[in-house]
């Protein structure tokens, strides 16, 4: 597949800054800045990234708990997001929502989910709303492994066959819900086998692979945008990560996380991208060094932003 | 000889695993299931050692599939088992509720008794986290308010123990709400099975003046309150109920006709929670007792916020209760 290098090159930069956006979140949590749960996306960035370079700008998400990378690879402002992780009033919801519900609509995010499995359902409405309206908006729904186990993926995977609706989902499987192994969550090794069960196209793709996501989701995103309804993406991936930071991670070996960060997707897509002379060091530095930057200033922004007033806890409960 | 009594100190985590152990040697028709209860031992830890003792056959992780978790212990409770399943939070219950309030809750009544639902949905509430709108609400009225449900809301690790003891060995479905902020909680809990008596309210403080009538981790700072009213000369009764359905409306009406004046705390918000049910009683039973207008001290009518210093002021706190007392005490 020959895709431009301002292409190859806007998806290494994306994955690079979710990378550093979430290391910095670990650390900020580990030292009291950042409170609540927060569950981070190292080590899955290309799954977010290879989906969101098919979108536009008006395309719409359906987002996880484990939703920071799809909101930078969605376009989201990393400092908006930093603030709200802050609790700032600054910040995406005003300090209401938090990691687990940062949203920004403008973008066509319509929020990250603490319900595991909430997303499905309102990514077939989003869809329902896009054909009723009489554009080719689509729809990227992510969802984990644990998530395709909840009746509502099932249901909303069901009701965008029969209504042939825009709508991509993507399940982001890193083989555990929390401490639960695929292996004993699911029978079936390949959760895209489900697509069948509902008539529509599934592929499983390695999901440590941002060309293999981008190739998968470019033919899902084109045959929802042409109006012949869903498709199931899975991206085999992995958390590098405990499940919330500050899990104890006593269900898998150090091994088994050893041997995954050998697939390490942006060092594997450096490496490819150097290779075919798209990248350079210096430009590698270049970009590390750009994304820093922006994180700095989101934290500082962060950092400088007031936190809400009293008064604010009862604004937004009604429109 | 003489025996001595042991007294030992457990945290409310300890005590619910100690219950859970303790029961299941007894009983083995009893299993727990849920989210990542057996290897992890509970996000929370309250079934940890579970699995080593009792094995995967009784203890299972299940998927993330809460209308089969509850579901599944519906239909193992009408053929003989003794579920215990746990609801990560309590917030999840929206993913469940047919399973819970339409087949569980009725099931019997609508076979016209030929059915028998020994089964527990273990949960957790409460804010203090920062876990923001779907993962801090306090819903017990939800529960209180469907016919064929018992609630349990324990606020010590005596309680705690004692009262999952009781919602074993009862035949009826019971939802079993333990808040997460008194997880750690520290109290004296006999090592030997004890159960509590469902619908018996304990009095956790006597007091002549003023009735504080108080849930969960609001017992606590209703105690917390009562020391500093007592400086100010205010004598405060502190009951917790314990259990909301049953409820032991004699308890509290009696302490309402010799305080007369009460003051109801809850983290759930105001509007229809637990405290309006109790209000309803008192004003149906001792109204004439009462010296001033009920005062409830509960959460205010929004989701709850992410950012500490709205959620700080979101949970009611020492200083609200006390603030309520004072108010019973002038009126
Ligand atoms: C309805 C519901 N059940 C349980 C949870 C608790 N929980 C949060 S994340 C999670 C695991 C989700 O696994 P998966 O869908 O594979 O996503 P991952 O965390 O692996 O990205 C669980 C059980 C929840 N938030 N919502
Ligand atoms: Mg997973």
């Amino acid at each position: 597949m020959a895709v431009d290098r301002e292409k190859l090159l806007g998806m290494y930069t994306t994955m690079v800054t979710i990378r550093q956006f979430e290391g910095r979140v670990a650390e900020l949590f580990a030292t009291g800045k950042i409170p609540g749960f927060v569950h981070l996306y190292i080590g899955e960035e290309a799954v977010a990234t290879g989906v969101c370079a098919h979108l536009r700008r008006d395309d719409f998400i359906t987002s996880t708990h484990r939703g920071h990378g799809h909101l930078i690879a969605k376009g989201g402002d990393p400092r908006l997001m930093m603030a709200e992780l802050f609790g700032k009033r600054t910040g995406y919801c005003k300090g209401k929502g938090g990691s687990m519900h940062i949203a920004d609509v403008e973008l066509g995010i319509l929020g990250a989910n603490g319900i595991v499995g909430g997303g499905p359902p309102i990514a077939a409405g989003a869809a329902l709303s896009a054909r009723y309206r009489g554009t080719d908006q689509v729809v990227a729904c992510f969802f984990g492994d644990g998530a395709a186990n909840q009746g509502t993926f099932h249901e909303a995977a069901n009701l965008a066959a029969i209504w042939k609706l825009p709508v991509v989902f993507v399940c982001e499987n890193n083989h555990y819900g929390i401490s639960l192994h695929q292996g004993k969550h699911m029978a079936v090794a390949d959760v895209a086998d489900r697509a069948r069960a509902y008539d529509m196209p599934g592929v499983a793709v390695d999901g440590m692979d941002v060309m293999a996501v981008y190739e998968a989701a470019g033919e899902a995103v084109k045959r929802a945008r042409a109006g012949d309804g869903p498709s199931l993406i899975e991206c085999k991936t992995y958390r590098f990560r405990g499940h919330f930071e500050g899990d104890p991670e006593v269900y898998r070996s150090r091994d088994e996380v050893a041997e995954w960060q050998k697939r390490d997707p942006i060092a594997t897509f450096r490496a490819r991208l150097l290779e075919m002379q798209v990248l350079t060091e210096d430009k590698v530095r270049a970009i590390d060094e750009a994304a820093r930057a922006r994180i700095d200033e989101a934290v500082s922004f962060a950092e400088g932003s007031p936190l809400p007033e009293f008064e604010e806890l009862f604004e937004d409960v009604y429109a | 000889m003489a025996t001595e009594v042991q007294v030992r100190t457990l945290t409310c985590a300890q005590a619910l695993n100690e219950a859970l152990k303790q029961e299941m040697r007894r009983d083995p028709a009893i299993y727990v299931a849920g989210e990542d209860v057996a290897r992890y031992g509970g996000i929370f830890g309250v079934t940890a050692g579970l699995l080593e003792e009792f094995g995967e056959e009784r203890v299972r992780d299940t998927p993330i599939t809460e209308s089969a978790i509850i579901g599944s212990a519906v239909g193992a409770a009408a053929t003989g088992l003794r579920p215990v399943v746990e609801l990560m939070f309590v917030d999840f219950i929206g993913v469940a509720l047919d399973q819970l309030f339409n087949q569980a809750a009725k099931m019997r009544y609508m076979f016209g008794g030929k059915a028998r639902l020994p089964l527990v949905l273990r949960t957790q509430c409460g804010g203090g986290m920062s876990a923001a709108a779907q993962h801090s609400q306090c819903l017990e009225a939800w529960f209180m308010h469907v016919p064929g449900l018992k609630v349990a809301v324990p606020s010590t690790p005596y309680d705690a123990k004692g009262l999952l003891v009781t919602a074993i060995r009862d035949d009826n479905p019971v939802v079993f709400i333990e808040h997460k902020m008194l997880y750690g909680v520290e109290g004296n809990v006999p090592e030997e099975p004890y159960a509590i008596p469902f619908g018996q309210a304990d009095i956790k403080r006597e007091g002549a003046d003023v009735t504080v009538v108080a849930t969960m981790l609001m017992v606590h700072k209703a105690l917390a309150a009562a020391e500093q009213l007592s400086a100010d000369g205010i004598s405060v009764e502190v009951i917790d109920p314990r259990t909301l359905t049953p409820l032991d409306e004699d308890t509290i009406v009696e302490s309402v006709r010799k305080t007369h004046r009460l003051v109801i705390v809850h983290e759930e918000v105001k509007r229809a929670g637990s405290g309006a049910e109790i209000a309803a009683v008192v004003a149906e039973r001792a109204l004439d007792y009462l010296d001033a207008p009920v005062q409830r001290v509960a959460a205010p009518f929004t989701p709850v916020p992410f950012s500490p210093p709205l959620e700080q002021r979101f949970i009611p706190d020492v200083p609200d209760i006390v603030k309520a007392v004072k108010a019973v005490v002038a009126a």
